[in-house]
């Protein structure tokens, strides 16, 4: 086992007043993949800036690879990858001579920039356009072809602030075996996300809202600490169904899922599912019939930062 | 198929095999398909499938290669001007002016549209339940999370009340409460009889949606009802069948 890479003690940050960070404190094992959930707000730039050295945190510590940020800065930077939420190109440049760029400025050896480049390359889609010119590309393929500089060398910790926004569920979900085999070659990962099917994915997540981490573990723990109850409802007209729901009860506690819709009803109330579907019926909407579901880490997430507010 | 109880309204939005090439590439391949008056279209697709690119020309942004299209009876081609200021328009890079604070930006768009003070600060007001605007009205845009940047980004496209709305990833980077908040506004809003034109890669999205359009490579591969779409393809999830669609 041996030390943490990643080790936050006592974090603390505060903007004018606004609390960014209170007491943060986590340790990310070697080789993890850690996923950081929360609501937009809830600090995880403001940690992950901190954890980069980036910005200068008001009280308390953190180590990478044993390595503390505080003091050393510069030998941090030199160990980690870091991927912002947004990212600059050069958008005169192209996409290969783009990629090109940030592989020398991580001195990434030729036969490794060969390789990497073209796995990069599929992932992306990015092939046939790699002589456009960077500030010619769409949102997406702009996200990606910064995950890919990002992506180019290998560092020993990396660091990635909400990376697939607007990258279609195509190239994610291959973005996420990039980030599989770095893993299983021993690199250790930060990732922050707003993404629950991606946090999924993760060894071990942190909740974090209004700078507090509400829990940490593996998806299925944190699920564990969902108290109420999911319904699954099935029936003719779904979004009618959803609608209605969610004016009755919250718009927080009703989702479309396929062929269902997922009503949550959290520990602290006193309707019953029963009464609601027969309201429901009185009103109109057709219910076929109605199961209990699993939560998922959605419900989950949304109960406990409902529930601290 | 029902039968039209009264006159039908003239769609919102009309394209006929709608193109755009950059030099000899092909952006947008020959597109055509109606939108309703108060329906929420999803234009869902691969990245740089020309999602985008379609929504700048149906904006008025950008002149077709070839093709013809009307928004809200205007044509795109010739009365684009009068497009601009006549829809509702949240582009995927937005743009706020980030120097100024929150309501700095709500009074500028507000301004643009033609809309009073006191007009403007009713309607944050009004929608101040969804998009939680009221609280971050004294930062400076540049230091708000992106997510709320987003929030502050559709309630200066919608502050005129446009008829038509286009709204290219207005979720893109927001979580997941905030989300449903989103969509509550949009459905709230499609109710109300304003046509939604978005787009999204969060396919969990695509069911708020009446209908759907699923591009890949400039070209409509798919367009139904979500309903329809799942059923076609005997499939629960839009997400499988999307990656089913694009992935070739
Ligand atoms: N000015 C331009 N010159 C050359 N090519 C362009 C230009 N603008 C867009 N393109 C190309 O047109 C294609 C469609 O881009 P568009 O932005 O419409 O995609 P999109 O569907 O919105 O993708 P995303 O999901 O990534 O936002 C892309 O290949 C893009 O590189
Ligand atoms: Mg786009």
């Amino acid at each position: 086992m041996g030390e943490p890479a990643i080790q936050i003690t006592d974090l603390k940050k505060q903007y004018q007043g606004t609390i960014a960070l209170s007491s943060v404190s986590f340790d990310i094992k070697p080789g993890e993949m850690f996923g950081l959930i929360g609501p937009d707000g809830a600090g995880k730039t403001s940690l992950i800036r901190i954890l980069t050295s980036l910005l200068d945190p008001d009280d308390g510590q953190c180590r990478l690879l044993g390595i503390s940020v505080n003091n050393e800065p510069e030998q941090v930077r030199k160990v980690i990858g870091y991927m912002p939420q947004r990212f600059s190109l050069y958008p005169d440049l192209t996409v290969g001579e783009n990629l090109r760029f940030f592989a020398d400025l991580f001195r990434v050896p030729r036969q490794e920039r060969l390789k990497r480049t073209e796995a990069l390359l599929q992932f992306s889609r990015l092939t046939p356009f790699v002589k456009r010119r960077a500030g010619q590309l769409s949102g997406g393929m702009k996200q990606k072809l910064a995950l890919s500089c990002a992506l180019i060398h290998t560092p020993k910790v990396l660091i990635l602030d909400e990376p697939t926004t607007g990258v279609d569920p195509v190239s994610r979900r291959e973005f996420w075996g990039i980030l599989k085999t770095l893993k299983e070659g021993g690199v250790t990962l930060l990732v922050a996300t707003p993404y629950m099917d991606e946090a999924e994915k993760c060894d071990r997540i942190a909740l974090i809202n209004k700078g507090n981490i509400l829990a940490v573990g593996t998806a299925a723990e944190i699920i564990e600490r969902f108290t109420g109850v999911v319904y699954a409802l099935f029936g003719l007209n779904l979004p009618a169904i959803a609608g209605w729901f969610k004016k009755r009860l919250h718009p927080n506690q009703v989702q479309i899922l396929g062929d269902r819709v997922h009503v949550s009803l959290f520990a602290d109330t006193t309707e019953t599912m029963d009464s609601l579907c027969r309201e429901a019926e009185n009103s109109g909407h057709s219910i076929r019939s109605v199961e209990a579901a699993e939560p998922g880490l959605e419900d989950t997430f949304i109960s406990l930062i409902v529930e601290k507010n | 198929m029902h039968a039209p109880s009264a006159l039908p309204s003239p769609p919102a939005v009309s394209v006929r095999n709608l193109t755009k090439r950059f030099g000899d590439f092909v952006a947008v391949d020959n597109v055509s398909f109606d939108v309703s008056q108060g329906e929420i279209f999803g234009f869902l697709g691969a990245n740089g499938a020309g999602k985008t690119t379609t929504i700048r020309m149906l904006t008025g942004l950008l002149k077709p290669s070839s093709g013809e299209g009307t928004v809200g009876g205007w044509d795109v081609n010739r009365e684009y001007e009068k497009i601009k200021t006549r829809i509702g328009y949240m582009s995927q890079r937005f743009s706020l002016y980030d120097d100024l604070k929150v309501r700095e930006n709500l009074l500028f768009f507000g301004g643009i549209y033609g809309l009073s003070s006191q007009k403007i600060r009713e309607r944050v007001k009004e929608l101040d339940g969804s998009l939680n605007l009221l609280e971050m009205e004294n930062r400076r845009t540049v230091s708000l999370p992106l997510g709320f940047k987003q929030r502050l980004a559709l309630a200066c496209a919608i502050l005129h009340k446009p008829p038509i709305l286009f709204l290219d990833e207005p979720t893109g980077g927001v979580d997941p409460i905030a989300r449903r908040y989103f969509w509550d506004l949009i459905s709230e809003l499609a109710a109300g009889g304003t046509t939604v034109f978005v787009t999204t890669h969060y396919m969990d999205e695509a069911e708020y949606c009446h209908r759907l359009s699923i591009m890949d490579k400039g070209r409509i591969v798919e367009m139904d009802s979500p309903f329809a779409i799942k059923k076609k393809y005997g499939m629960t999830s839009i997400q499988d069948i999307f990656i089913q669609l694009v992935d070739r």
